[in-house]
């Protein structure tokens, strides 16, 4: 076993938005960092959920302090985040079997919070959303949006790396080196090396979503959490360009988010037991639940293609017997373990929303400085994100000889600078659903922590389309031998690709999704010799 | 459970299953290496427009309309479609004074049939032609089609009308531009054939162009107007009891698909009875009309299948029309495209794009070297005669010629 002798001020645990937010802001302030992620970015409950740039309005009547944390937040993000955030707005609507009388008790309680709602005439909001219900009766307008959590996270650790965070992927902490009753470091094992390596920090802060519980127990202490499992479904393109919500108490499948070249409806909400978290599978009773509310929003989702179903584990912190888990407080939760369970050197930082990150990151690394003793102001609610940092948002502009260019810019802001377009090869498309150019993917390889196709996936929505890899896995597994000079590993990756995208089809499969999914098949297995591939699913 | 049974977009876009068999046979995209061929900017662009409008490629103003993607397509994905209602509504490119002039085949065409020989002298000279080319950009390469110095209607009005009430059967004739302007003589044939046929012919009430010109220029608000204005006088026809028989496989396309899918104006309960000439004649002498052929008639033809004649899926009435003429020798040329598609070969930024979709088929005519080649399509027929050697007639232009009109009328009474 090798011990890394290179100091720390603070390791953190968890790549998602909490863990990349709260590597930059501790960076930002002069703290020495390291950030393990068990496997990639955003894998966990940051990336998968709603990608709704919450305006808080949701939680207004059941929760004022999230609401007015989600508004705070939501202006925020609209600044430093300006290419993850899409300025959609979003629509409260009351149908005819909802309560109208709640509409009165929603906006009082959105006014509370800060957050502009207004109500409108049904017919305007029929205009604003062509697809929404033309049954609705009423329809308060709220400053919703969509926010793309992959791109968030990933803009997080590049500031984080920027300043001097050291970032490790594909490293699980397997334990937790304590001296005494103080924490002193961790122990990861690489799953790319297979190597386990020590590092030291005066502080360790468990930012591991759900995972978080199993990490404070290797501390040795224990933070109550509550798997709720929310289940969501991706449409085909976008019905809506408008979030639309049910104006009643927060239930089941009934917020739908125009994100990127799709749509989504989610979400649903069920206990799961711990065994459950690292593979989550979506339902029928669950697919029938999401269909059936959905089409409450917009008809047309009855006859809209899907893609696939999801399903993510909400890292609440339990407070009280509630079977569904909806009534349990979504507000940011941090423990310094030193004060509550005497032991020194650890933080957990949970609960919370993908829309709070930030804020979570700032109260942690609030604390990291005065447990460290050090006086240093957060800046991160003013300083814009890479990506974010061009002087204007992406215009319109023909990308008739600049093929891909548009997307990308869309992905990645003013780094798409630094994706190769100079000859028509960089400029072919590796991925035709989603417009992913071959230069955009040797970026991401080069410079964005990819170990493989699924990473891939998340740095720049290859295989994310309506085909689901059946044209771009080939192309980007391609890429990414060549990349690694390694063909036989490209190979097997491009089986587990293949293999993580069916997962998602399975649930929904029947009529185009299942068509197009057999001739991906055929096609892999019959071109591509994919059949001989250990993992290949038969 | 819903298993959401009907599973339909907008022009069954989400059908696509990505198979990319519509950019195999896309004329375009070989000899245009920029744009990006029919699944990309048909299906895979939509859910980017969706988007956000800005994601439109203002390079789509490359496809022809051709069709044959929506022909090649497994799934029934309504490819052009697609493409051509994505032009209208987010192209920026505003129409110019030549895309107008190019469009308005009605009112040019009115202009030009006053003076035809001074206009088609004047269309001929060499500095003219230097001076469109430079100022509206319409290539020197290109002869407009010659203009008649009378009009089809002023013809029918005059020798032919008076004498249709005494045929048992009556239909009506959507004429279209080209006829009445620059060969009434198809026009005539037509009405000779369905006279000997015992067929009475009619013009419609008010007829303009069918718009498809308009409608591939992005005049989308005219087109509808004459789309509306054409379906009520097929409509008044229609419930008269007459069929509306159409020369021309592109108008007919065009009124048949695009007045609906495209332009929104109504017609489904007209369409079935709008009928392309070849096929309504084909299923007369399959249903049994006598036919008298000249018996020293002899022609080695070849059968060129317009792009919208494909997509009609009725190549197979022309060709078995031609080939049941005794006399005639039958080369039925490969399925592609001539690369003219209407005004689209006009222009001057299209001409190499346009000429070299059609070398291989002026090819495929070189060698089967027949008298005439034959089409169902004006606008090919331009084509194929400004870059072959070749003479271009209607089928039913060839058949007027085929029968002993006499002998058939009195068999047919």
């Amino acid at each position: 076993m090798q011990t890394e002798r290179k100091e720390y001020d603070v390791i953190i645990i968890g790549g998602g938005a909490t863990g990349a937010g709260t590597a930059r802001d501790c960076s930002l302030r002069g703290l020495r960092v390291l950030l393990v992620e068990r496997f990639d970015f955003a894998s966990g409950a940051t990336g998968r959920n709603h990608g709704l740039l919450h305006s808080g309005a949701r939680y207004a009547v059941t929760d004022g302090e999230s609401a007015s944390e989600c508004i705070k937040e939501n202006m925020i993000l609209r600044k430093i985040a300006r290419h993850c955030v899409e300025e959609n707005d979003g629509l409260f609507i009351t149908l005819p079997e909802d309560d109208l009388a709640y509409q009165a008790t929603f906006v009082e309680a959105c006014r509370k919070a800060g957050i502009m709602a207004e109500i409108i005439d049904p017919e305007l909001a029929k205009r604003m959303e062509p697809s929404v219900n033309p049954s609705i009766i009423g329809a308060v307008k709220v400053p919703d949006g969509s926010v793309d959590p992959f791109r968030l996270t990933l803009a997080n650790v590049l500031d984080a790396r920027a300043h001097g965070a050291d970032i490790l992927v594909y490293h699980e902490v397997k334990s937790i080196i304590k001296e005494q009753n103080k924490v002193v470091g961790v122990e990861v094992y690489s799953h790319k090396t297979k190597e386990t390596k020590r590092y030291y920090a005066p502080l360790t802060i468990n930012a591991g979503g759900i995972w978080g519980h199993g990490i404070a127990g290797m501390a040795g202490v224990n933070v109550g959490m509550y798997p709720a499992k929310g289940s969501l479904l991706i449409f085909g393109h976008r019905v809506n360009n408008v979030v639309l919500n049910r104006c009643r108490k927060p239930a089941n499948a009934d917020i739908l988010v125009p994100g990127d070249t799709i749509c989504l409806i989610g979400t649903t909400s069920s206990h799961v037991g711990f065994d459950e978290v690292d593979d989550m599978r979506v339902t029928a009773d669950e697919v029938d639940l999401l269909l059936k509310e959905g089409e409450k929003l917009a008809p047309s989702l009855a006859s809209t293609r899907i893609l696939r179903a999801y399903a993510g584990v909400r890292p609440l912190v339990a407070s009280d017997e509630d079977p569904t888990g909806r009534n349990i407080s979504r507000g940011i939760v941090l423990l310094d373990h030193a004060v509550r369970d005497g032991v020194e050197g650890f933080a957990t930082i949970t609960g919370g929303k993908l829309m709070t990150y930030r804020l979570m990151a700032e109260w942690t690394t609030d604390l990291a400085c005065s447990k460290l003793g050090l006086d240093r102001k957060c800046v991160t609610a003013d300083e814009p994100l890479p990506g974010s940092r061009m002087e204007d948002s992406p215009k319109g502009r023909s990308f008739l000889f600049d093929k891909g260019g548009q997307s990308a810019k869309h992905r990645h802001g003013e780094l798409s600078k630094k994706i190769a377009s100079d000859n028509p090869f960089d400029r072919s498309l590796v991925c035709e659903c989603e417009d992913v150019s071959v230069g955009e993917v040797n970026y991401a390889l080069n410079e964005l922590h990819v170990n493989n196709l699924v990473d891939l996936r998340r740095r720049t929505r290859v295989g994310m389309g309506t085909c689901q890899g059946e044209l771009c896995a080939c192309r980007a597994a391609g890429l990414l031998g060549e990349a690694n000079n390694c063909a036989a590993k490209a190979k097997s990756d491009l089986a587990s690709f293949l293999n993580e995208r069916w997962k998602g089809v399975y649930p929904v499969a029947w009529g185009e999704a299942l068509r197009e999914n057999e001739f991906t098949q055929w096609l892999y297995g019959g071109v591509c010799d994919m059949n001989n591939v250990n993992n290949w699913r038969k | 459970m819903n298993l959401q049974e009907n599973n339909i977009s907008a022009n069954n876009f989400e059908q696509c299953i990505k198979c990319t068999v519509c950019t195999v046979y896309c004329p375009v995209v070989p000899v245009r290496p920029e744009y990006p061929g029919p699944k990309q900017a048909g299906p895979d662009g939509e859910r980017l427009r969706l988007k956000r409008g800005e994601f439109f490629d203002e390079a789509l103003k490359y496809c022809l309309n051709c069709k044959r993607c929506e022909v090649a397509c497994p799934s029934n994905v309504r490819i052009g479609d697609i493409i051509q209602s994505a032009r209208i509504r987010y192209s920026k490119h505003r129409p110019t004074l030549r895309d107008r002039i190019l469009a308005n085949t009605d009112v040019v065409g009115g202009l030009a049939t006053i003076a035809a020989p001074v206009t088609n002298f004047a269309l001929s000279l060499k500095p003219v032609k230097l001076m469109m080319d430079a100022v509206l950009k319409v290539d020197s390469h290109r002869s407009f089609p010659k203009y008649a110095g009378e009009k089809f209607v002023t013809w029918f009005n005059r020798n032919a009308q008076a004498s249709q009430a005494q045929y048992p059967r009556q239909v009506s004739f959507f004429h279209g531009c080209y006829i009445n302007y620059n060969y009434p003589q198809l026009g005539k044939d037509l009405v000779s054939v369905l006279n000997a046929f015992g067929y009475g012919v009619n013009l419609l009430e008010d007829e303009k162009c069918c718009g498809v010109a308009l409608i591939s220029n992005g005049l989308i608000s005219q087109a509808r107007k004459q789309a509306e204005l054409n379906t009520a006088s097929i409509r008044r026809a229609v419930t008269q009891g007459r069929k509306v028989v159409v020369a021309s496989s592109t108008c007919t396309l065009t009124i048949r698909e695009e007045y609906e899918h495209l332009l929104g104006v109504e017609n489904a309960d007209v369409r079935s009875s709008i009928d392309l000439a070849t096929r309504f004649v084909y299923r007369l002498i399959d249903e049994g009309a006598k036919v008298v052929f000249n018996d020293d008639f002899k022609l080695r033809v070849a059968y060129h299948t317009a792009c919208h004649m494909e997509r009609l899926g009725w190549g197979f009435y022309s060709i078995s029309l031609l080939r049941s003429i005794p006399g005639v020798k039958l080369t039925v040329l490969p399925s592609k495209c001539c690369g003219i598609a209407g005004t689209y070969g006009f222009k001057k930024e299209n001409y190499a794009t346009s000429q070299g979709i059609g070398e291989s088929l002026f090819a495929d005519i070189a060698d089967a070297s027949p008298d005439v080649v034959a089409t169902d399509c004006e606008t090919c027929k331009w084509q194929i005669e400004m870059s072959t050697p070749f003479k271009v007639e209607h089928p039913i232009s060839i058949l007027a010629r085929a029968l002993d009109l006499e002998k058939t009328k009195q068999l047919n009474k």
